[in-house]
């Protein structure tokens, strides 16, 4: 086997140096009867040549020739090529955490740069070094806001993502948490004259730009929580909205977490991806996850270190702040190339294509016969189109011509069957956002 | 010269570059981008967006760089940092084994990096077969009946388990109020089974290492939901009486959670099924390869018996009459949704491909090597540092620094002074009830030269320990930064950069 | 060897009480101090907390340990040393002095009376690291 260094023949050599006589002996504390007598039952192995083409074959089944129109929660950017050589360099790519801060001086200050930099495009005081993804950081977040507030009362709009919100229900479902639902309101964001918090809230939660695309009005929702001392949690899926959108931290968040896919993550069916989580420094111990601190060492010579270790599983064990352990590393590494690449004025202009060639296309859409925006809030890169067919049924006929045409939303939302969540990024050509339209119009 | 010495045999100095934080190489108008011409026709931003939410502050802050900066940067960072590519990583329970290159080539494969994961299901059946036949494989190495390989990690598969337990339990009448969890067990557990509403209570090794029965027996009562085993345990040691554990813990109505960590101790030689645990965890990231990256991503897929299926996360892949595959959400006895989307698709790409590399023949020879390397370095240096659990081990051995501490030095002045010698430091101080434990797991990724340069190192610092402890104390000596103020930066945390911020002495 | 002023009173969890009246001003041992390391940060109750003996009123954090504190008698909180929160290596510094934790309004003075004795607390330490 070519990832084991010693021969068969050091093997047994080895074997005779520690007084054993047969490679069995080496597992003589497992009772007999628990010892496999038979093989695993996986097959035998299969060559690099072979397993390049067997995953080539799969490679092949999945549709990514077509052009996606596809956003809710997971978006399509360019990612530029010096992430992944630079994240290919075996000291990143196989270092572990780095709980001996001397030999990981490297991964030490590129998350100190990741948490300087989520938390100035979030607008918010202090970041951690990442948690799973977005849906789990909004989980987190909730467990955070009971532990500040010692309250237990949760209103979560019903415009934030549908599987975050399922992912909230998961963890809370045995910690005796209430959450009652915001419905949207007609423009598409939630009315924040309609809040009905009270003084047994703990936090509204919401998300911007929501699911449908549509931007809320942060600070008055902040406002509304903050009259009955409750936090103000704001999602924040796709983060490259923050190139132009004025900031969750600027309208008065108290926590802010996020999808980090949108930083130079690729698509990847899903994962990984990379969850953000930002607070303000009063709330730092109740903050879950790692967090790296810049010290010096005793020449002064500058150094980074994991901190405030004391609120973690290792340490407080079931009093911790959160169970996580392993996070997203290398995802933040990705992240943080990325942001250092593009940089303010890259982020800037990517952000700005992204507002120009979505409200391009949702212009050219809603002039179509039939079609229509659903909703009047503003958005960024994503809209919802009323179709004049279901729009599960178009999404199929479309990609009979190579496009998927968005999301329907009827799959999270059972009454919205006429209604398509459609996603527009830079990545999408202007011949391709016309040919979108000219089949949209051909359908009926 | 205390640095350098002719004991130290793997590893010598060399100049590294100096690199300052991003924000300090910054300079305003570089460019480090490259973005296609807007092609649409561009409308005045103020009539899309009201000036209420448009972003005031111009991104102040954010850096600016060149694309040579930014390859600088990364690449003098990452000069800094040690990976298992350039030597033993001995971390016990952290399996720190080859990252093959071959997995992270098949990972890259457009089809599948570039699959949207609300792509329609007829676009995704090459994405959906990885998922199905990792399950199957992990199914087959574990001996379950059902897998769910949506956890994120490790503590993310515990909490999926331990709400597993909770739903089936609920569902018979009674979630039950306690977990029972040992003293040598890793953090996550206690936390996991804390979010699930459940309290803990610790139950004590005996003196070979394994739960103390009597205690076990007294403890399990019928307000116990469960019992979070490792095995082998953390102390290297295989749970000797599993099976009548679990019966134990069955027969009061209760379930065995197997924390799998340590899975590459058993692969093709224990079917954990066949120890009698209900549900267990596994870390794509420990035993099978996917690469650590610093801290993650990792993935923690959860295999469980027949009886807790129903509870699994959703949505699950299935096969359709037609052969063709589906996700299915039509589960209603599920704990529910754990995460968004399927489960750190990349990661199990990787694990699948390191699954099928080895085949039958080639796990079972992964584990043989590993359980014979860890026992090597424990016969080699028994008689230098302490064993507080002799006898064989498995996959990893536990020392303490118990004869060290005479002169003066404790474990953790031990591992910084292993790095002088070029290695990367064991794992400190883990277990808990180890006073000054040290634990090695070298895996089946270290030849014999690797091994023996590493017993060399240990026997030299022991000699050193007696002879000059103060060396080990102001160790290391031959890293970027010494040994950092770790007391500062706890009690005054900076915890970013800030524009003004002095260190105390500039770096490059 | 740790500093054991015969003055005070102890306790098993390693604090320590002045009694003056019905006023006790707590905090932890010179062994406590010890034993965590360089205290990075305290956490504290609020005035008007009211608290249980035995029962946990904050904790002490070093870098790599979290100790909780117990009461040492029935009470209420009358004064927090503040400081603390700038300043928690005071604890190691001066434990009985400029490291106090709080005052406390004891419900029961007596109680203060069934707690160890210096000599007392002393031999137990020794107890407890001789094992």
């Amino acid at each position: 086997m070519r990832y084991i260094p010693t021969s068969p023949a050091e093997r047994i050599s080895m074997l005779r140096e520690i007084g054993c006589e047969r490679i069995e002996d080496l597992f003589d504390q497992v009772p007999e009867k628990l010892r496999m007598d038979h093989p695993i039952g996986i097959g035998h192995p299969i060559s690099e040549p072979e397993l390049i083409e067997f995953f080539n074959r799969l490679a092949s089944k999945n549709g990514t020739n077509n052009q996606f129109f596809l956003g809710a929660g997971a978006y399509s950017h360019f990612i530029p090529v010096v992430i992944d050589s630079l994240i290919s360099r075996s000291e990143f790519l196989t270092a572990y955490t780095p709980y001996q801060p001397e030999l990981s001086q490297g991964t030490l200050q590129y998350v100190f740069e990741f948490q300087t930099m989520v938390a100035q495009l979030t607008g918010m005081e202090v970041a951690n070094a990442s948690l799973y993804d977005g849906s789990t950081a909004v989980a987190e977040a909730v467990l955070m806001a009971d532990r500040v507030t010692k309250r237990n009362k949760y209103l979560i709009a019903e415009t934030v993502h549908p599987q975050y919100r399922e992912v909230v229900t998961a963890y809370t479902r045995n910690l005796g948490v209430t959450v009652d639902y915001i419905q949207v309101g007609p423009t598409g964001a939630i009315d924040p004259e309609a809040l009905a918090v009270d003084d047994r809230t703990a936090a509204v939660v919401v998300q911007s730009p929501n699911f449908f695309g549509c931007i809320e009005d942060l600070k008055s929702i902040a406002d509304a929580a903050h009259r009955a001392g409750a936090l103000l949690i704001v999602a924040v899926a796709e983060p490259l909205s923050l190139g132009v959108l004025k900031p969750p931290g600027h309208c008065g968040a108290d926590i802010v977490v996020g999808e980090g896919q949108a930083l130079g993550i690729p698509l990847s069916f899903g994962g990984p991806y990379l969850g953000l989580f930002a607070t303000l420094e009063k709330y730092l111990r109740q903050m879950p996850g790692r967090l790296v601190g810049e010290t010096s060492d005793h020449h002064g010579n500058r150094g980074y270190v994991l901190t405030l270790s004391t609120r973690e599983q290792h340490i407080r064990r079931e009093k911790a702040t959160s169970n996580i352990c392993t996070n997203q590393g290398l995802f933040a590494l990705m992240a943080t190339i990325y942001l250092a690449t593009m940089g303010r004025r890259g982020l800037q202009e990517v952000a700005r294509q992204n507002l120009q060639k979505s409200h391009y296309a949702a212009k050219k859409i809603a002039g179509l016969r039939g079609y229509q925006l659903r909703y009047s809030a503003q958005f960024f890169n994503e809209f919802v189109v009323k179709t004049p067919i279901p729009a599960a049924e178009l999404v199929d006929r479309l990609i009979e011509k190579d496009i998927v045409a968005g999301l329907p939303l009827e799959d999270y939302y059972p009454d919205m069957r006429d209604s398509l969540l459609i996603c527009v990024t830079e990545t999408a050509k202007k011949e391709a956002i016309d040919k979108f339209a000219a089949e949209l119009g051909r359908i009926v | 010269m205390k640095r350098a010495g002719e004991n130290i045999k793997k590893a010598t100095t060399h100049v590294v570059q100096n690199e300052g934080l991003l924000f300090e190489v910054s300079r305003p108008g570089k460019k480090g981008y490259s973005l296609p011409d807007l092609d649409v026709p561009e409308v005045a931003e103020k009539e899309l967006l009201d000036l209420a939410v448009t972003r005031a502050d111009d991104l102040e802050y954010l850096p600016e760089l060149s694309e040579v900066d930014v390859i600088r940067h990364f690449t003098r960072l990452s000069t800094w940092n040690y990976g298992i590519d350039a030597g033993m990583y001995p971390l016990g329970s952290c399996t720190m084994k080859y990252n093959p290159r071959i997995n992270e080539r098949v990972a890259r494969i457009e089809g599948l990096a570039g699959l949207h994961p609300m792509a329609p299901d007829r676009l995704a059946q090459g994405a959906l077969e990885v998922i199905l036949r990792l399950e199957e494989a992990l199914g087959k190495i574990t001996g379950l009946s059902a897998v769910t390989v949506q956890p994120a990690a490790g503590a993310h598969g515990e909490l999926t388990g331990m709400m597993m337990i909770r739903a089936a339990l609920t569902e018979r009448g009674n979630p039950r109020k306690k977990v029972l969890i040992p003293d040598s067990a890793h953090g996550t557990n206690p936390a996991s089974a804390v979010i699930c509403g459940y309290t803990v209570e610790t139950v004590p090794s005996n003196s070979v290492g394994c739960t103390d029965m009597a205690a076990l027996t007294s403890m399990m009562t019928e307000d116990v939901a469960a019992l979070m085993l490792t095995n082998p345990n953390t102390l290297g040691k295989f749970e000797r009486n599993i099976v009548e554990i679990c019966e134990l813990v069955h027969a009061r109505g209760g379930f065995v959670y197997m924390d799998g960590a340590n899975m590459n101790a058993l692969v093709g030689v224990v079917r954990p099924a066949s120890t009698g645990i209900d549900v267990m965890h596994m870390n794509l990231h420990k035993t099978f390869s996917t690469p650590h990256g610093g801290g993650g991503p990792g993935s923690g897929p959860v295999a469980v018996s027949a009886e807790l299926e129903p509870y699994l996360p959703y949505p699950r892949v299935v096969r359709r009459q037609d052969g063709s595959l589906a996700m299915d959400y039509n589960r209603p006895r599920s704990v529910g949704r754990i995460r968004a989307f399927y489960g750190n698709f990349g990661v199990l790409i990787r694990a699948l491909a390191f699954i099928l590399t080895h085949g039958d023949e080639g796990l079972r020879e992964m584990t043989e090597a590993a359980v014979l390397n860890a026992n090597y370095i424990a016969y080699h240096l028994k008689d230098t540092y302490e064993i507080p659990y002799p006898g064989r081990v498995m996959h990893e051995v536990i020392f303490s620094d118990k004869w060290q501490t005479r002169h003066g030095v404790r474990n953790s002045d031990i591992a910084k002074r292993l790095i002088d010698y070029g290695f990367y430091p064991p794992t400190m101080s883990f277990p808990l009830i180890v006073p000054g434990a040290i634990m090695v797991e070298p895996t089946e990724s270290e030849g014999r030269e690797e091994l023996d340069l590493f017993i060399d190192a240990m026997k030299s610092i022991n000699e050193e320990a007696a002879r000059d402890p103060q060396l080990l104390k102001d160790a290391p000596f031959t890293t970027k930064v010494g040994r950092l103020d770790e007391v500062s930066a706890a009690r005054k945390p900076v915890l970013r950069w800030r524009p003004g911020a002095e260190s105390k002495r500039e770096q490059g | 060897m740790a500093n054991t002023p015969e003055d005070l009173a102890y306790t098993k969890d390693h604090e320590w009480i002045r009694a003056k009246g019905d006023l006790a001003t707590v905090g932890i041992t010179d062994y406590a101090q010890k034993q965590l390391g360089d205290v990075v940060y305290v956490e504290l109750p609020k005035v008007g907390d009211r608290f249980e003996a035995t029962e946990p009123f904050g904790s002490v954090e070093s870098v790599k340990a979290v100790s909780e504190i117990y009461m040492p008698v029935t009470g209420s909180v009358v004064e927090v040393n503040e400081t603390l929160n700038d300043s928690p290596e005071q604890i190691n510094e001066d434990p009985y002095g400029d490291g106090w934790l709080i005052v406390v309004k004891m419900e029961n003075p007596a109680q203060a009376d069934g707690l160890l004795t210096s000599a007392e607390y002393e031999d137990y330490i020794k107890a407890e690291a001789g094992e």
